[in-house]
């Protein structure tokens, strides 16, 4: 085995040596990801199976077509969903600045683009309270659907409890996200990571973010757009 | 942890890539709405036009997910055993996806096969009721009661 195995390979699992090349509390939060992806796995995984064992499904296009503040009777599918992807995608991209900043030791950096992913954290977060609250109004909670399948046929259930146990996992996967990244802000501003010497922390933190951001592209293709 | 800071150098395109990444990830939303948009317009006989499009959609998802992995978490720019230790068991997901997707379409056809109920259920058009507006929740939950009625009806 060692023969056939590389210099570098060699050289990082000899011994004397940190083979993953990375802290223990990285490799960790990959560790909790995984096992993240797991969870959310099983459950989209879960919902296309009933799905594939249906019949008939509601269009999403005819149950998601409202927009905050728009007139009566407009109708506009997958606008308000393609904002909320972009205020996500915003989010994530100013976590890797604030990552980024957090290398180079610019307190100043990480400050300022922490506080725009809080605020994009939010931002999603509220849309996503106005949508559940709008479904809700139209009848939708988990246990009722008021949507006939796209086929014009009666619907069952199963739309709307892993519409909202799926969605609502994912939110709050978000707000937690919101609530470290509050931590991080904090912990920057009373000077922890520079008494540290290192913004390592905040890397970690940029996973997670990441993750839920990974996890929104999944859950806005499988319910939203298929 | 000199190591560590040597690795990180050249580690990473530093600004240049994470704008390179966010047009991408934005290129990548813009066609997948585009196809979503599109696909409104064609009718449910079209199944497998309409699957086929699903089907690229599915694609650009992972394309998405590819780049925010590898980039914005700095998998790529990782170490290779930490690469493999986090990508090999995700490899479960292409037993599982396919087995249970499988598995509920499989189910599907042998209820439409032995059970008639279940068939003519999936058949039976119901017509489409007044929107509930905005707001006017006692009618949502008029409304809710009728479609409860009917499910009733067709389960028993």
């Amino acid at each position: 085995m060692a023969t056939t195995a590389t210099a570098h390979v060699t050289k990082s699992w000899s011994g004397g040596k940190s083979p993953f090349n990375v802290e223990y509390g990285k490799l960790m939060m990959w560790y909790f990801l995984m096992s993240d992806a797991f969870t959310f796995g099983a459950f989209l995984i879960s919902y296309g199976t009933i799905r594939f064992s249906t019949n008939g499904w509601p269009d999403p296009n005819e149950v998601f077509r409202s927009f905050p503040f728009a007139p009566e009777g407009v109708h506009a599918p997958l606008v308000f969903v393609s904002i909320m992807t972009f205020i996500l995608i915003i989010s994530s991209v100013t976590m890797v600045l604030a990552v980024q900043a957090g290398h180079n030791m610019d307190k100043k950096g990480v400050t300022k683009n922490l506080i725009w992913t809080i605020i994009g954290g939010i931002a999603f977060l509220s849309c996503q309270a106005w949508e559940w609250n709008h479904l809700h109004h139209e009848g939708a909670w988990w246990g009722s659907n008021p949507f006939l399948n796209h086929d014009g046929t009666a619907s069952s259930t199963n739309f709307t409890n892993y519409f909202f146990t799926i969605t609502g996992f994912h939110g709050f996967h978000v707000f937690s996200g919101v609530i470290i990244n509050i931590i991080m802000l904090i912990m920057t501003l009373t000077d922890k990571f520079e008494q540290r010497g290192h913004y390592l922390m905040i890397e970690k933190a940029g996973l997670y973010w990441h993750f839920v951001d990974l996890v929104w592209v999944f859950v806005f293709t499988c319910f939203y757009l298929i | 942890m000199s190591h560590t800071a040597e690795h990180d150098e050249h580690a990473g395109g530093g600004t240049k890539e994470i704008i390179k990444v966010t047009v991408i990830l934005t290129v990548l939303t813009i066609v997948e709405l585009i196809l979503g948009f599109w696909m409104i317009g064609i009718p449910l006989e079209q199944s497998s036009f309409r699957l086929a499009i699903k089907g690229t959609i599915v694609i650009l998802m992972m394309a998405k997910a590819f780049y925010i992995v590898a980039y914005f978490m700095h998998l790529k720019h990782e170490f290779k055993n930490l690469i493999m230790t986090i990508c090999v068991p995700l490899a479960l997901f292409i037993w599982f996806i396919t087995a249970f997707l499988y598995d509920g379409n499989s189910f599907r056809n042998l209820r439409n096969t032995y059970d008639p109920h279940f068939k003519e259920q999936s058949t039976i058009k119901i017509e489409k009721k007044e929107e509930a507006t905005h707001g006017e929740a006692k009618h949502a939950d008029e409304k809710h009661t009728e479609e409860k009625k009917v499910e009733e009806k067709a389960g028993h």
